[in-house]
Parts: C-alpha cells; sequence; structure tokens
C-alpha cells in the first residue's frame, strides 16, 4: 500500500484541515473551534512568554512532592503489611474501606485545611498515589522467595538491614511498577485538582483561558498537558528501563 | 484451626477500626486539631443524621451514581467496540491507533474545559467528561482480551467456516470477557473521580458539589459525612461488579 506507515497520520491530518477550512469559512462556532493556525500560534507565544513553562514547573512540582510521600507512605505500609499476614488481616479491611473513597471527594477538605497553594494539592495527590503503590507493594512482598526471608532469619539479621538487603533488592523491580502507575496518577490528579480550583499549574491555565473566552489558548494549553503527560511517561519508562531492569531477575519474575 | 485463626483475625480487625474511630473521637475531643477542620466522628454522625433528615443524602447520591452510571455505560460500550476492532482489524489498527495514542494519556479532566466550552455546565457535559475518561481501561482490556484469543480457536473457527461475527460473538468476546471485566472496573472508579470533578466544577447537583459547598460554608461535619458517603458510594458500586463478574464468568472456574 502507497500510504504505508503513515495512514496513521491520516485521519488526524485529514480533521485538522477540515478543522482550518471550517473555522475560516465561519462553518464551526470560532468562540470553541478556533483554528488550529491560531492554536498553534497562542501556544508559540504563551511558550515564549514562559507562562506556559511556569505552569509546567509548577504542575509537576506537585505531582512530585505528592507522588514522593505517597510512594514512601504506601511502601512503608505495605512491606509490613506485605510481610506480616496477622498485620494484613488486622488493618486490611480499614484500608479496603477508605481506599473506595475517590482522591477527588479530598479536595474541599484539603481546602478546609490548607487553603489555596500547593499543600493541598500535593495532600491530594498524595491520597490518590498511596494506593498503587501500595497494593503493588504488599503483593511484591509476599512474592518474595520465602528462602531469602529464611536466608535472613538464620542470619539473625536486625530489621533493618533485613528491610535494606533483603526485602527491598527483592521487590524493588514490582514497587517501582506502582510507582510508575502512581506517577501517572500524580499528575493526572495535580491537573484535576488545578482545574476544579487550585489556582496554578497547567489546569488553572486551561480554565481561566476557556473561562476568559480564548480558546485558541486553551486548545493549545490541552495539546501541551497532552505533551507533557507523554513525556513524563516516557521519561519514566526510560528510567524503568536503565536503572530497575538489573533488579529483576531474569526471566524468574513471575506473573 | 484455620477458621480460628480467622476469626480472630476478623475480630482483630474490628477492633483496629474501632481504635481508629476512637483515637479520632479522643483527637478531636482534646482539640488537637482545631475542631474546624477536624470534627469528632460523633459531630460527624450527628451532621450525616441532619442531611438525612433534610433529604441531602439519597438525592444527591442518586445524581451522581446516575451521571456516573451513564458515562460508565457508554464508555463501556465504545471500549468494547473500538478495542476489538482495533485489535481483530489491520486497517482499522494502522489508522486509529497512532491517535488513541496520543489522546490516551491526556488527563481526563483536562478536557473539561473544552467539554464546558461546548456543551457548557450541564449535565451533558459531565457525562461526556465521564464516558471520555472511563474509556481507555476498557478499550485496553477489550483490545488485550481480543488479541489473545488462543490461535488453536482461530484456527478451530477458520476449520468450521464460522462466520466473522458467530466468531466475535461465540469464541472472542468471551475469550475477552475477563479482559474486559478488569477494564471495566477500573472504569468504574474512574467514573466516579470524575462524576465528582464534574460535579465540583460545573456546579451538578450531587454530592461532589454538596461536599464542596460544605466547605465554603466551613460545616466540616458535613464535609466529612458528605465524604464518607462518596467512598460508601464506591465502595458497593465496586463490590456489585465484583459479584457480576464473579456470576458472568463462573464457566471459567468450571472449565479450568
Amino acid at each position: 500500500m502507497k500510504l504505508g506507515r503513515y495512514r496513521g497520520a491520516l485521519i488526524p491530518l485529514v480533521l485538522i484541515v477540515l478543522w482550518e477550512l471550517g473555522a475560516a469559512t465561519g462553518v464551526l462556532p470560532p468562540d470553541t473551534m478556533s483554528r488550529p493556525s491560531e492554536i498553534v500560534v497562542a501556544g508559540w507565544d504563551a511558550l515564549l512568554d514562559g507562562s506556559l513553562l511556569l505552569a509546567t514547573a509548577q504542575t509537576f512540582q506537585t505531582a512530585l512532592i505528592g507522588l514522593a510521600l505517597g510512594s514512601c507512605i504506601g511502601m512503608v505500609i505495605g512491606i509490613f503489611v506485605g510481610l506480616s499476614p496477622i498485620l494484613e488481616g488486622i488493618i486490611g479491611p480499614t484500608l479496603d474501606t477508605v481506599r473506595p473513597i475517590p482522591a477527588v471527594a479530598l479536595i474541599p477538605l484539603a481546602l478546609l485545611i490548607y487553603g489555596f497553594g500547593v499543600r493541598m494539592e500535593v495532600l491530594v495527590i498524595t491520597y490518590a498515589t498511596v494506593w498503587p503503590v501500595l497494593i503493588v507493594t504488599i503483593s511484591a512482598v509476599r512474592g518474595i522467595e520465602p528462602r531469602l526471608l529464611e536466608v535472613a532469619q538464620t542470619l539473625e539479621m536486625p530489621t533493618f538491614s533485613r528491610m535494606r538487603r533483603i526485602v527491598l533488592p527483592a521487590a524493588l523491580a514490582r514497587i517501582a511498577v506502582g510507582i510508575r502507575v502512581s506517577a501517572g496518577v500524580a499528575l493526572v490528579v495535580a491537573v484535576t485538582v488545578e482545574i476544579v480550583l487550585n489556582p496554578q499549574g497547567l489546569g488553572y491555565g486551561m480554565i481561566i483561558a476557556a473561562q476568559s473566552l480564548r480558546p485558541e489558548l486553551m486548545w493549545a494549553e490541552l495539546l501541551w498537558v497532552g505533551f507533557a503527560g507523554w513525556a513524563f511517561n516516557t521519561l519514566l519508562s526510560l528510567i524503568d528501563r536503565r536503572w530497575l531492569r538489573r533488579y529483576q531477575p531474569g526471566g524468574a519474575e513471575g506473573r | 484451626m484455620i477458621s480460628r485463626r480467622g476469626i480472630l483475625l476478623k475480630i482483630g480487625a474490628v477492633i483496629f477500626a474501632a481504635a481508629v474511630i476512637y483515637l479520632w473521637q479522643l483527637a478531636a475531643d482534646a482539640r488537637l486539631i482545631s475542631p474546624v477542620f477536624f470534627p469528632s466522628p460523633t459531630r460527624t454522625w450527628g451532621a450525616f443524621l441532619a442531611m438525612e433528615e433534610r433529604g441531602d443524602v439519597w438525592w444527591p447520591m442518586a445524581s451522581t451514581a446516575l451521571r456516573m452510571f451513564y458515562g460508565w455505560v457508554l464508555a463501556s460500550l465504545a471500549g468494547i467496540v473500538l478495542g476489538g476492532a482495533i485489535a481483530r482489524s489491520g486497517p482499522v489498527r494502522a489508522y486509529l491507533e497512532p491517535l488513541l495514542e496520543f489522546l490516551r494519556p491526556l488527563p481526563a479532566s483536562a478536557i473539561i474545559p473544552p467539554a464546558i466550552l461546548f456543551l457548557g455546565l450541564t449535565s451533558k457535559m459531565a457525562v461526556t467528561v465521564i464516558a471520555f475518561g472511563a474509556l481507555w481501561p476498557v478499550l485496553l482490556g477489550a483490545y488485550h482480551g481480543f488479541r489473545s484469543v488462543p490461535p488453536q480457536l482461530v484456527e478451530m473457527a477458520a476449520a468450521m467456516r464460522m462466520k466473522s461475527m458467530a466468531f466475535i460473538w461465540k469464541v472472542a468476546l468471551p475469550n475477552a470477557l475477563p479482559d474486559i471485566f478488569a477494564g471495566v472496573r477500573v472504569s468504574l472508579a474512574i467514573a466516579l473521580i470524575l462524576a465528582v470533578v464534574t460535579e465540583m466544577q460545573a456546579a451538578q447537583t450531587g454530592l461532589g458539589f454538596n461536599i464542596l459547598m460544605a466547605q465554603r460554608s466551613f460545616r466540616s461535619p458535613e464535609l466529612y459525612a458528605g465524604t464518607i458517603v462518596l467512598g460508601i458510594l464506591g465502595f458497593f458500586t465496586n463490590y456489585a461488579l465484583v459479584r457480576a463478574e464473579k456470576h458472568l464468568l463462573r464457566w471459567r472456574t468450571l472449565t479450568r
């Protein structure tokens, strides 16, 4: 076939051309569907005057702080719960009852406690990112080769070095998977909190652009958010491949 | 022996939950944190009862659940059809995959601003956003499920000259169901989240809007009660789906 591997670009290209033509001839309402060329210009301007980059930095900063906190909490609880079935039986049901509370339901609460700003957003992101890490950590720790734990027992390793030498290295590869999931969640929740009410970052920029009837800027920021999300994801999988693969026992990674 | 251990653990779990609530009460009574932010469980329960009496629990819950349900059903249907089409047809995959790959990492809430521009602050907007966000897990699940039809089954269907519709209906879809269910469950959680977000953003009646209002007027007991009710909604919808999955997939345990 002549089109070959460029077929994937066909539909988007046709849509963009139709969009441009439709907007130029006034078929499409200009107050919602600004022309693709205007969108590019608006995005370029926002990029040059630094507002887009500042918003991106704000969003990623809060997302990363929340992710770091959430991952640590999830890992610590997960390791203890994973190592002890008794502990799991006792606190598991409580965790299961809290977990279905959607993170965004905490937005009003976080706002009440901290007011607008970085801290309330971090609180919501932390809550949201705990769960994937927690769940994966529990199953990773439980999947550790029992003989390794027996070795630790035989050597009478103290708890801390047992954690550091045996449990963490054995479970790290799978915990990293949970952290990757959480990283995606962190970005989504950050943008969501900003769209709903926190006046900072990319989400706020979008909602303000929409409310001040600058649809071209809003579309440009939407594209940018998509791009930023994609770049973030790619970066994470690069990190994963570069540094974390070595912890994966070759092929022995069951399930 | 095992069952006795199980019972002991259950008792332990109840005691732990009770202890958490008790500590919450103690901390609130001792005013470790200002009661403006941190009402005690008894005040929260009182607020819940008051809300219930005013009819501020079940109606908002129903409207949140309904919007979430519509969006989720739309997303599930679209996700299964699209996922199946992309998985079983080369041309569809070649044309659509890059576009979908671009849309997928987009945070679902990021389409709220354009959705508001198009549809205004309406229920339709909320359902659209919910459907968009909840689409991806189902789509991915369906894609995996339809892709992973065992080659023996494909060959067998070819040998029996099954029509392609019959193949999809009798072989591919049942094979994909477990994966679809996994996706649908994730979608349900996302749908609840987006239902709450769109309510907060678009002032639609519902639990999300109510807790935001409670916050704005510093009625923290109502805020806590509303948040917990949302959690209960999430818990039971997920539970219902797990039961449905067990029921619909019971042939799986029989055949294996």
